[in-house]
């Protein structure tokens, strides 16, 4: 028998480095399959069987999964961005300067990261009207609803706070606006806004704020509720196709796995 | 096994009560710390009183911006006065039109004449008249922290 990639992997995952890094074990049996997926860290967040109609583009219009994506793409290119960055008010302005002019790949990094952005605004609020107008919100998935609003509030916070760090006219102006919006809270305002931007304006240390908040703490907040949400998925029973969730019996599937 | 309901208190609720009230000291400690750690003690930010020079700059009346300090500096018949160049609205920086006789805001289109009345736009509040004052130099000196009533003119 001529050799084939098919046969190459499998003998590749049959030698012992393979099977020290993934204990599943080889073999297309349903065991071994769900094994694969209940044993790896990544994806035992997700369930190891799901329906076919869930799988469908008509499902989801994979809008969750294309915000992961470009939760990924923002990621990468921010990590990047930040080895030519510095918060600084002589230098925030010209780096962005030099990531454009200067730095190979720089505008293509930072186009990347701009549009990203851009993309994932979108999509989460493309994900949510799916997701609300086809009802999927509903028990037993509405505490999974609940941290996707969450999600969406860090979205934009990410977004706001990316907003400044180019540190020109515009991001100036609009986060001049914005801090100002925030202080017509009653009582708390005035005090919210001194403590966001660090002083009475928009001046050095809002910058500084704003890029530990953007590279650090809401990344992180996003992380750890983007984890939530998908093992939420599994534990909610699934993502959610449409058609009605009972038993062969024609009770209600209970949810408690 | 659960364990029979006595009435009496047991050594183990006692120290829960103790562990949960120590665990709330510090929460309550954490946050008054983390609120003054987060709000700054000193700032370095530029000073609020601005000196715009001699007087005999500023022609008879005359509307004249200064950018950096962010005010207008108004010689009018009854005297001298500063206006805050901060919109009322959402602190744009606004802009005096000489051939409209106007100051007008960039981000949202409020109005307003140059004794700071609103004329148009969504403004909530005219703008601040701010303490204005001759320095022992023969400066005039604009506290752009400290707001003053309407009308009150400085006379040099």
């Amino acid at each position: 028998m001529p050799p084939t990639i098919e046969g190459y992997w499998n003998d590749q995952r049959g030698t012992k480095v393979w099977r020290s890094v993934f204990r599943s074990g080889t073999g297309s049996s349903t065991l071994h399959r769900a094994l694969a997926v209940q044993q790896n860290v990544f994806l035992h967040l997700a369930s190891v069987k799901m329906r076919r109609r869930s799988l469908a583009f008509s499902a989801t219009w994979y809008l969750g999964t294309l915000t992961l994506a470009t939760f990924l793409i923002l990621t990468g290119t921010g990590i990047l961005l930040m080895l030519y960055y510095h918060p600084s008010v002589p230098q925030a302005y010209a780096d962005m300067k030099d990531l454009q002019f200067v730095v190979s790949a720089g505008i293509f990094l930072r186009n990347l990261h701009r549009w990203s952005a851009h993309a994932m605004v979108f999509l989460v609020f493309a994900h949510m009207f799916k997701v609300f107008y086809r009802g999927a919100y509903r028990p037993p998935r509405e505490f999974n609803w609940v941290i996707g609003v969450v999600l969406l509030l860090v979205t934009l916070f990410l977004s706001y706070t990316g907003y400044l760090l180019p540190w020109d006219q515009l991001a100036f102006w609009a986060i001049t606006v914005g801090a100002n919006i925030m202080s017509a809270v009653p009582v708390l305002g005035r005090k919210m806004r001194f403590l966001m931007l660090g002083g009475n304006g928009v001046n050095a240390n809002a910058l500084l704020r704003f890029y530990v908040l953007h590279c650090v703490i809401l990344p992180l907040a996003a992380v750890v509720l983007i984890a939530v949400h998908f093992w939420r998925i599994r534990k909610d029973g699934g993502l959610y196709t449409g058609q009605a969730e009972t038993d062969a019996g024609g009770s209600p599937v209970q949810v408690n796995e | 096994m659960e364990p029979k309901d006595t009435g009496e208190v047991t050594r183990r609720d006692t120290l829960i009560k103790i562990g949960l009230g120590s665990v709330a000291v510090a929460g309550c400690g954490a946050a008054a710390f983390g609120y003054q750690f987060l709000s700054p003690n000193v700032l370095y930010e530029p000073s609020p009183i601005a000196n715009v020079g001699k007087p005999d700059r500023f022609p008879l009346d005359s509307v004249t911006p200064d950018l950096v300090a962010g005010i207008y500096v108004i010689h009018a018949p009854e005297g001298f006065y500063a206006l805050t160049a901060t919109c009322t609205h959402l602190g744009c920086l606004t802009a005096w039109k000489p051939d409209l006789g106007i100051i007008a805001c960039p981000c949202h289109g409020s109005k307003f004449n140059r004794h700071g009345v609103k004329i148009d736009g969504p403004a909530p509040k005219p703008l601040a008249w701010l303490k204005v004052w001759v320095s022992d130099d023969g400066d005039l000196l604009v506290d752009r922290s400290s707001i003053v009533p309407a009308e009150q003119f400085v006379r040099v």
